[in-house]
């Protein structure tokens, strides 16, 4: 099934992200930011998308904890390297827009931090998987699970800490003109984030079954 | 019931009686975290005071520092004796023994913060006694909170490779909030107006933070140590 629908999917997201740059263009322009504000499309969306990684990844990671269904492990480790990637476009075209935005690269308030944190637990999960040996997916599982239950107590810590980034309730109150692009960008980008995983879950399980055949080959 | 409680304390008192003759995780762990304050010291003493709220820093990243180390040599010591195997095997539950392994190391870090407390106090002129029941309060929650995490990581992480590096690698970023929880109450009680409602708030979170975590511990040990 997956492969009927993969194929068209991919087009209309190719498709998608080829047409972005023109709806962006044609969105109206913030009054105090003016061009810089554009950023916001990319970088809002990728956000999005970094939460649905990590929340694929921790489901995942719960199930397999306690069904120890394979599945569900590669649901995990494909969403954990996700996160790991997408992560990383936050957190770089985040700065890129707070330093034309606040005057700073990097502030210490509370999604900065617990973006950042969040990402740190998905990477030390993908270090862990990648050297910590036999059984380690388990391990791994258990850190993603950790990861997921800590996030609303970082937030809170650090919103109590300080705080400088624009809320969520920022997005319903987006001019008319740039809601379109916005739902456009997000949803483009959450497309491209299903065609990856489930790419990336279709290598894992191709892998396991090459497991499969060298043992049953060395029997 | 009575039978948990039991199994609970005689994994705390196997940890202990070992620790009480050798006394190697303690002292070595009460010096780690001496060596962290007067490194610490340096970074943050201008003509002989400490600045701002550093003394609520270092006192908390010489916990958590020495804290790790003490979480990796109790378990290294299961490892190397090949006990933690012999522990799995034993016919007790999954929870009571995660709890038992996790009273042994507080006690361990009650005993090392018993004096590490009084000597930043000493040392950096930091009025730490002035609010001795709130301050004790954080202390107790906050490594609650940071040893519950440490005991399950530290214990699955007992049979992986690269385990030394791993536990801080795993443990800092999911023990932020107890960290800033930690340090902001404590600075809090610290700073020249005293703000006792902003520590009580902190004080509360901690409390939050223990008892999920906790929770899920104990619910995460059994499928984690699992062979």
């Amino acid at each position: 099934m997956t492969n009927r629908l993969f194929v068209p999917l991919a087009i209309v997201t190719a498709a998608m992200f080829a047409y972005a740059p023109f709806m962006i263009l044609g969105a109206p322009y913030e009054s105090t930011m003016g061009l810089v504000q554009k950023i916001f499309y990319f970088h809002a969306s990728a956000g999005m998308t970094l939460f649905a990684a990590a929340a694929v990844s921790g489901i995942g990671s719960a199930l397999f904890l306690f069904t120890r269904k394979p599945w569900a492990d590669r649901m995990a480790v494909s969403g954990a390297e996700l996160a790991s990637i997408i992560g990383l476009v936050v957190l770089v075209t985040g700065p890129l827009w707070a330093r034309k935005a606040w005057g700073v690269w990097w502030q210490w308030d509370a999604r900065l931090t617990s973006t950042l944190v969040m990402w740190l637990i998905f990477n030390a999960y993908l270090l862990l998987r990648k050297y910590g040996g036999p059984g380690s997916d388990r391990l791994a599982a258990a850190v993603a699970l950790f990861g997921m239950a800590n996030v609303p107590f970082v937030y809170w810590s650090v919103n109590v800490w300080r705080t400088l980034h624009p809320k969520t309730s920022v997005i319903p109150s987006l001019q008319p003109g740039m809601r379109g692009p916005f739902w456009f960008c997000v949803l483009a980008f959450l497309l491209l984030f299903t065609l990856v995983l489930i790419v990336r879950m279709g290598l894992e399980h191709r892998r396991a079954e090459l497991d499969e055949l060298y043992l049953a080959l060395e029997d | 019931m009575r039978r948990f409680v039991e199994a609970v304390w005689l994994v705390t008192r196997k940890d202990l009686l070992v620790e009480a003759r050798t006394k190697e995780i303690f002292l070595t762990t009460l010096f780690f975290a001496l060596s962290c304050v007067l490194v610490f010291a340096f970074g943050f003493v201008r003509e002989g005071r400490a600045v701002g709220d550093a003394a609520a820093g270092i006192l908390w990243i010489a916990i958590a520092f020495s804290g790790t180390l003490a979480l990796g040599r109790a378990f290294e010591r299961e490892r190397q004796g090949e006990t933690l195997r012999a522990l799995l095997i034993a016919p007790i539950d999954r929870p009571a023994l995660y709890l038992g392994k996790l009273l042994g190391i507080l006690i361990l870090l009650a005993a090392v913060e018993v004096v590490v407390v009084p000597l930043v106090a000493l040392m950096f002129q930091a009025a730490l006694f002035d609010h001795a029941l709130l301050m004790l309060g954080l202390l107790a929650t906050g490594t609650i909170g940071f040893a519950a995490v440490g005991t399950l990581f530290a214990a699955m992480l007992v049979r992986a490779r690269s385990r030394d590096v791993m536990l801080p690698v795993l443990l800092y970023p999911i023990t932020v909030p107890v960290i800033i929880a930690g340090v902001r109450g404590t600075a809090a009680l610290l700073q020249a107006e005293v703000d006792v409602p902003m520590a009580r708030a902190w004080l509360s979170m901690l409390v939050a933070f223990d008892v999920v975590f906790i929770t899920i511990a104990l619910w995460t040990f059994e499928p984690v140590m699992t062979e």
